[in-house]
């Protein structure tokens, strides 16, 4: 008798065990220690800790150990994690203002109080392939420290506010109302700003970049300078009610960029400049000023701009597509069997081509 | 906060919350059914099947309407000390508690919008009892008639009228748990 | 037995009071998408979170749980799902439809009538019965506010005068207690019927969407046609070649590289069942003989 061949646990089994063999590669080789991908494939670990919205680099290290570097996956591990935390209590906003920064670069000033700092950048190498990384006897520490690398960071005012005194800029409302938290509330649509860059900093780096791209090149164009972007460590702060102050309870690194962008101005309001925001965990700069763009880009219901049908300027389209998490999730489960409708089909696609036929007074072959 | 505020609640939360919430669900979908629930020893005049309902559903995120026949400070004590959840006027509530009298004029709680209405408030009605059925229902959950004993037949049936939006209700007398969704048909038996 | 690890039913107190609460009013208003906070769950979107998200607040200790994909227990990701709840509930499972009091499944409802003890738990992809003929959420909303169906039944009839049938196989959409309009989940139409005034209480999760919905038992679930062209229930013109069934949904099999085929029930549990009670298709027969 056929008996229909199915998945089952002993499968199961032997895709894990195979897995986990595949995760450790040639035995001859050294398995790879957590903190040395904590420290060393850092910018991955920074990009697992904001799309996976938890600060914690060592976890974010494994996780991009377990998941084999795949970053997404590792998003994942660390998503799954977050979501079974208890929650103590929300922390006081952070003062970016008194960020400690490794750099701080403005592209509207030729220089500002604070100055320009470079920091540890890419922007500047030239991208050629470095074959002494390759020496398996490299060595261990750099020759010299890095000009700089001494001196303790600085805390430099935003630069943005330069524009502020002289009401070039718009003015953001202050509120002290407890942000979204979309983590825990159901997305609701019309999304205020709090709640689109919440979904934007965790959103898909690869997602993200395209979009504010798209603005570049037109579809939905804003405009923007870099006003500051900025990089550093900030206090966090918990209010402790029988206290009646806030404690610092650590220290996280933060990527913020402000960008400036033009605005005509209307009947009733005069030209300013207005603003887009980005503000992301860890040095993870491409993505804080790809967020400052597409805040920008959905800011235009607020700001009297027309909508122009971009698909940047479409809050529903940006904040539904952004999660790297839903999207992986149910791009691959079509993995999964779906053979009972593909036989639906078939049987409507099989009885389709007889009417059709029939009346064409031709022949199923099929 | 007295410290009988601090007994009576659950002793394995996650099990006999799990057990209540079924109950509670087997009520709601199927109007009429007499479901007992157990688990909590709140202070009087809650129930003990109201107690259970609301450390099975109410927390933090829920705002509560104490009606005036359940707003004692014992009780307020012990759904603070329990369930965190903040104490709210009818307009506010998500939830609302007391005995049928106290809870009227109905008007005054949510019934949802027609975009959202599932933001309706529920009703969380305590009865002397769920023995003796006063109205005839029929509805989702139903197969073709139930009887189920209510307080009155004018104000569910207007409230059914409402439909899809309207008041979703829970009746409770000692341990024994009804419920009345507002997609529920009633009239006098 | 349960890992000691997890919360019962792996989730947290808090996560299942919300999922708990948007359930009953689920139930309330049966058809009406209710919006809840999914929480990430240690298996993909797209796999099943929104049932497993029910499912974990819905299990008591005494239930006996039965998992489904594609109408098999021994599909992968139901083994997974399955798995998951022994580990993190300890409940007993069972393949026997008639054993379980709550059933997980994806894109079937079981052959066997459900009873009055039972709870059905579909696994949803897109709650949106809408979403194909307007994809904005917004947009979606204010037409089942405003009970705007014109569209489906345009697309329907679009359908009618271009294949001259409904050309939805799957997904079928249904009224609900002449309300809403709902997607049953990917269940073949087939299967549509058996929605309709079941004993058993139906769940639906979508984790991805965030929409948590409901058919209270008994509740009239029917599926939009017209009066020219009614809606048929359809399968493979074929009886079961394992238990010789002629009344159930049947899994097309490609059995040789001539492209030979045989037809068996996708319900694995109603096929064993019919097998063990004597019944047989032709080639069980044939090997018997």
């Amino acid at each position: 008798m056929y008996v229909a061949v199915k998945g089952g646990e002993r499968a199961i089994d032997a895709a894990h065990a195979w897995l986990a063999e595949e995760r450790r590669g040639d035995q001859a080789v050294p398995e790879l220690s957590v903190p040395q991908i904590r420290e060393q494939l850092k910018l991955a670990v920074n990009r697992v800790m904001a799309e996976g919205s938890l600060y914690d680099p060592d976890l974010a290290a494994l996780a991009i150990k377990q998941a084999r570097g795949d970053l997404i996956e590792a998003v994942f591990l660390i998503r799954a994690y977050r979501t079974t935390l208890p929650r103590l209590g929300g922390s006081v906003p952070v003062d970016t203002g008194a960020m400690a920064c490794i750099r701080r670069i403005s592209a509207t000033f030729k220089d500002a109080p604070g100055g320009q700092v470079l920091g540890p950048t890419f922007d500047y190498t030239h991208r050629l392939l470095d074959f002494a990384l390759l020496a398996e006897a490299a060595p261990a520490t750099p020759s010299a420290p890095a000009e700089g690398s001494a001196t303790a960071p600085a805390v430099v005012p935003h630069i943005t506010e330069f524009l502020n005194r002289d009401g070039l800029i718009e003015t953001q409302p202050v509120s002290d109302a407890p942000a979204p938290d979309l983590t825990r509330t159901p997305m609701e649509l019309p999304a205020s700003r709090a709640l689109r860059l919440q979904a934007l900093t965790r959103g898909d780096e690869g997602f993200v970049l395209g979009m504010a791209y798209s603005t570049q090149r037109g579809y939905g164009r804003t405009h923007a300078f870099v006003g500051e972007l900025r990089i550093g460590m900030v206090a966090v702060e918990l209010a402790i009610p029988e206290l009646g102050f806030a404690v610092e309870i650590g220290e996280i690194e933060l990527s913020e960029c402000e960008t400036v962008n033009q605005f005509t101005g209307s009947k009733t309001e005069p030209a300013q400049f207005t603003r887009g925001y980005g503000l992301v965990f860890g040095q993870s700069e491409r993505k804080a000023i790809s967020m400052s763009l597409m805040d920008r880009a959905l800011r235009w219901r607020e700001l009297g701009e027309d909508d122009s049908g971009a698909p940047a300027q479409n809050e529903e389209f940006v904040l539904m597509h952004a999660d790297n998490i839903q999207a992986t999730g149910f791009l691959e489960h079509i993995k999964l069997p779906h053979y009972v409708d593909f036989q639906s089909e078939l049987e409507l696609v099989r009885r389709l081509r007889r009417a059709a036929l029939a009346g064409a007074g031709g022949q199923d072959h099929a | 906060m007295t410290p009988a505020a601090l007994s009576g609640g659950f002793s394995d939360t996650s099990v006999q919350a799990a057990r209540a919430f079924r109950a509670a669900l087997d009520a709601m979908a199927r109007p009429g059914k007499v479901v007992a629930l157990a688990g909590a020893t709140p202070p009087a005049p809650l129930s003990v099947a109201a107690g259970v309902l609301v450390l099975t559903l109410v927390d933090t995120t829920t705002p509560l309407y104490l009606a005036p026949s359940h707003d004692t400070k014992a009780v307020r004590d012990w759904i603070t000390f329990h369930t965190g959840a903040p104490f709210v006027e009818p307009a506010a509530a998500s939830f609302a508690l007391g005995n049928w009298s106290s809870l009227l004029p109905l008007d005054r709680f949510s019934i949802g919008s027609a975009e959202y209405p599932d933001r309706a408030a529920t009703l969380i009605v305590e009865l002397a009892s769920l023995a003796a059925p006063t109205a005839r229902i029929s509805g989702p959950g139903i197969a073709v008639q139930a009887g189920l004993a209510l307080p009155e037949v004018a104000a569910f049936a207007e409230n059914h009228a409402l439909y899809p939006l309207g008041l979703d209700f829970f009746f409770t007398a000692d341990d024994r748990l009804a419920a009345l969704p507002r997609s529920t048909r009633v009239e006098a038996a | 037995m349960r890992e000691a690890a997890y919360n019962f039913a792996y989730l947290d107190e808090e996560t299942k009071r919300m999922i708990r609460r948007a359930i009953l009013k689920g139930v309330a208003v049966p058809g009406y998408q209710v919006p809840f906070a999914s929480r990430e769950m240690p298996m993909p979107y797209g796999w099943g979170t929104g049932g497993v998200q029910v499912t974990a607040a819905c299990l008591v200790p005494e239930d006996c749980l039965k998992v489904i994909d594609q109408g098999a227990d021994d599909t992968t990701n139901a083994v997974s799902i399955r798995k998951f709840f022994q580990r993190t509930a300890g409940v007993e499972v069972t393949e026997r439809t008639a054993e379980a009091t709550l059933i997980q499944t994806r894109h079937r409802i079981p052959e066997a009538p459900l009873s009055e003890g039972q709870i059905l738990v579909y696994q949803v992809p897109i709650p949106e019965p809408l979403r194909f003929l307007e994809p904005s959420e917004t947009e979606t909303r204010k037409m089942h506010a405003l009970q705007e169906y014109g569209v489906m039944h345009v697309k329907l009839y679009e359908d009618i005068a271009r294949n001259g049938e409904i050309a939805t196989s799957y997904a079928y959409p249904v009224k609900v207690e002449g309300r809403y309009v709902m997607d049953p989940s990917p269940i073949p139409k087939f299967d549509n019927p058996k929605l309709h005034r079941s004993s058993a209480l139906q769940l639906f999760g979508a984790g991805r969407e965030q929409r948590i919905y409901a058919l209270p038992p008994y509740s009239a679930a029917v599926s939009l046609d017209f009066d020219d062209f009614p809606f048929a229930a359809s399968k493979a013109p074929h009886d079961c070649d394992l238990c010789g069934a002629a009344e159930s949904y049947l899994d097309e099999v490609i059995i040789d590289d001539a492209g030979g085929r045989m037809f068996v029930c996708s319900d694995a549990d109603f096929c064993r069942t019919r097998r063990e009670a004597g019944h047989a298709g032709q080639l069980a027969a044939g090997e018997a003989a």
